[in-house]
């Protein structure tokens, strides 16, 4: 990891618009990117980690949705303002994408080489040959077994960790910088799942590759990422390096969900933590805290307006009103 | 807990599928989802189930409700056993054993209110002439069960989708509760929820455990929420049990290697810990239980395997008072 941003975003916000209102799905996010750095992003369901993502690489679809304000500036660039005909050039190719379902993100009718080829040739201008070689060379770097037969067969041919070792192979071929990870492990298994993450970490190590990697699972987040962001009702609540918002979490929503997830190391004797009551609709949110309704230290302040993040020492910074310059 | 007596018993539980057999082929092929389980739980006890997609944890639960017909095997609840009741009687024998399931979404009727969903049991039931109650008494039942697993009354008249993924798990855990059964099936009732509402719902299932007495076969996939529900846990692998023990000395001395790689593989949500650890990375993937083997299931993954396991199916033996284990490198010749 260095210290060059290659990817900044800046006050994002994401709107969709449905019947019932407006959805602010994600409203208001900023975090920065480094060479290299793996940058974990969790929450719970509807938390908008998969939109922010989604919003980077300008995938929103519109209508419903509208990115309604921010920058997201790749290389001094910004993604959101650029023609349509140059982020082609960018998606797939300096940032490439892994969903969680590689089933439906494999094209079922095509063969592996027929999907892998499109790409390389597309983005890198190699000869169909060339290309082919280069997608061997990939599937054995991601371990699968057999490459130069397997790559002739379909998708559903491929177990669920395999299909999702051809997913990180093909994203990773076109050596991008940034690879955008959106829970690629949530529908495996945890011998699996060890697997693929293992795989992710060596490769992307070895090319060099920055990844944001979305997930709901703290576990994944621990033994994979270097910087961690705390999602809650389309805001970021807590970012900072991984280890430091683990042993000392600021915000009251990172306290309680590390609290209330049970521990394979620890004999769970008492009961378990939980935080009460579900999490908001976000439609037409008014502008407080999300989290107060179920927040243990809610303060009369946190149901009139919204915290404005306050940086630490340690390079983390939390949006609550508990540690905030400015209250009262 | 131990002296408790038994109140499920599983023997040589088997639940094979066939497969559908080609144009021109007379011998149909079979999956061998459930291949021999043996098992029994105590009165007021947790037995917990783990294993990876597929390797029939689902289907034991479905054999055992009897929702499949087992192949073989006996599944006797109270002394009696159920695979070889009648209808009716099975009918009268279910009333003490109710399922939650994984699904939050799919397992509710759309098309009936939060209220009907849970008096439906009761109402099936006083149609077949097996329990007596005024329709007043049912409303109160339904009013009392809802405030009891954490919704409020007023919510009787709502429909399924106007209630989110934790409240709706909430319901058909107020369904099954609706018989007062003795045994509680939960095929992976917590799997489909966010962190925050898997703590609400886990610790609700030990408060009604305590509560009402009741007797949890919990399947989960989760290992950390696994141990943190169940007195005993036995893991599972290709339709067969390879493990069985008491949960504080499965999570500190696996024996077989399968569980080992399996604790291993489960992330810990500490960086600390996770920095430090040594992963056992399993090779390859589940086999597909589509024919029976000769020697032990998880040979081709095991980094430990012997020649024996190639050619002989280890028996699951106890090694210590409690532990059983299906493994060769614990055998003791008989």
């Amino acid at each position: 990891m260095t210290d060059e941003v290659i990817l900044q975003v800046k006050d994002l916000k994401t709107y969709f618009t449905v019947d019932e209102g407006v959805v602010k799905a994600v409203d208001g996010v900023s975090f920065d990117l480094r060479k290299g750095e793996t940058l974990g992003i969790v929450g719970e369901s509807g938390s908008g980690k998969s939109v922010t993502n989604l919003s980077v690489i300008n995938m929103i679809p519109s209508p419903p949705g509208r990115i309604a304000g921010g920058q997201v500036l790749f290389h001094d660039k910004d993604l959101l303002k650029i023609p349509l005909s140059e982020i082609h050039h960018i998606r797939g190719n300096k940032i490439s994408m892994i969903f969680q379902d590689p089933m439906t993100s494999l094209n079922p009718f095509l063969r592996i080489s027929t999907q892998m080829i499109e790409t390389i040739v597309l983005h890198q201008g190699l000869d169909k040959k060339a290309a082919k070689e280069k997608a061997i060379e990939m599937l054995k770097l991601a371990g699968i077994p057999a490459p130069e037969k397997r790559i002739d067969q379909y998708p559903h041919q491929f177990s669920g960790g395999m299909r999702q070792r051809v997913m990180i192979a093909m994203s990773l071929s076109c050596n991008p910088e940034i690879l955008i990870a959106d829970e690629p492990t949530s529908a495996l298994d945890v011998t699996i799942q060890a697997q693929i993450l293992e795989i992710m970490k060596e490769l992307t190590k070895r090319l060099g590759t920055a990844v944001i990697l979305i997930t709901h699972s703290l576990g994944v987040v621990a033994g994979t990422c270097d910087t961690l962001c705390v999602m809650y009702a389309g805001r970021i609540v807590e970012r900072g390096p991984t280890d430091v918002i683990f042993s000392e979490p600021k915000h009251p929503y990172t306290i309680g969900l590390i609290r209330s997830v049970p521990r394979l190391d620890k004999e769970n004797t008492e009961r378990l933590y939980s935080i009460q009551g579900q999490p908001p609709n976000v439609i037409d949110l008014p502008d407080c805290c999300p989290f107060y309704p179920r927040c243990e230290k809610a303060m009369d302040i946190c149901r009139k307006k919204y915290p404005a993040a306050t940086k630490f020492k340690d390079g983390r910074s939390a949006s609550c009103w508990l540690y905030s310059e400015e209250k009262k | 807990m131990s002296d408790h007596e038994v109140l499920l018993d599983v023997r040589g539980l088997k639940m094979h599928f066939a497969t559908k057999s080609s144009l021109f082929s007379k011998n149909k092929g079979y999956i061998y989802a459930v291949d021999g389980v043996d098992f029994q739980i105590k009165k007021g006890e947790t037995l917990g189930l783990v294993g990876e997609s597929g390797c029939g944890k689902s289907t034991t639960v479905r054999a055992i409700a009897q929702l499949y017909k087992p192949t073989a095997g006996e599944v006797i609840l109270n002394g009696k056993d159920l695979t070889k009741m009648p209808a009716q009687d099975l009918l009268a024998a279910r009333k003490n054993m109710q399922m939650v399931f994984q699904d939050p979404y799919a397992s509710l009727n759309p098309r009936m209110t939060a209220g009907e969903i849970i008096a439906e049991p009761m109402r099936i039931f006083q149609n077949r002439g097996l329990l007596s109650m005024s329709s007043a008494e049912r409303d109160d039942k339904v009013e009392h069960l809802m405030e009891r697993v954490g919704l409020s009354r007023f919510f009787k008249n709502r429909y399924p989708h106007e209630f989110s993924g934790g409240q709706r798990q909430r319901i058909g855990i107020a369904r099954a509760l609706a018989l007062r059964p003795e045994l509680m099936l939960c095929d992976e009732p917590v799997s489909a929820l966010d962190v925050s509402i898997q703590s609400q719902i886990l610790n609700l299932f030990k408060d009604l455990q305590q509560e009402f007495g009741l007797t949890y076969l919990f399947i989960a996939h989760d290992l950390a929420v696994i141990q943190y529900i169940s007195d005993r846990v036995a893991v599972m692998y290709l339709g067969l049990i390879v493990e069985i023990s008491g949960s504080k000395d499965l999570y500190k001395k696996p024996l077989h290697p399968y569980t080992q790689a399996l604790l291993s593989a489960a992330p810990i949500p500490d960086p600390a810990v996770e920095a430090k650890r040594q992963r056992i990375i399993l090779t390859g993937d589940v086999p597909s239980p589509d024919r029976q083997r000769p020697g032990c299931y998880f040979y081709d993954r095991c980094w430990k395997h012997m020649d024996v396991c190639k050619t002989h199916r280890p028996r699951l033996q106890e090694t210590e008072a409690g532990h059983k284990v299906a493994c060769f490198l614990y055998h003791k010749p008989d």
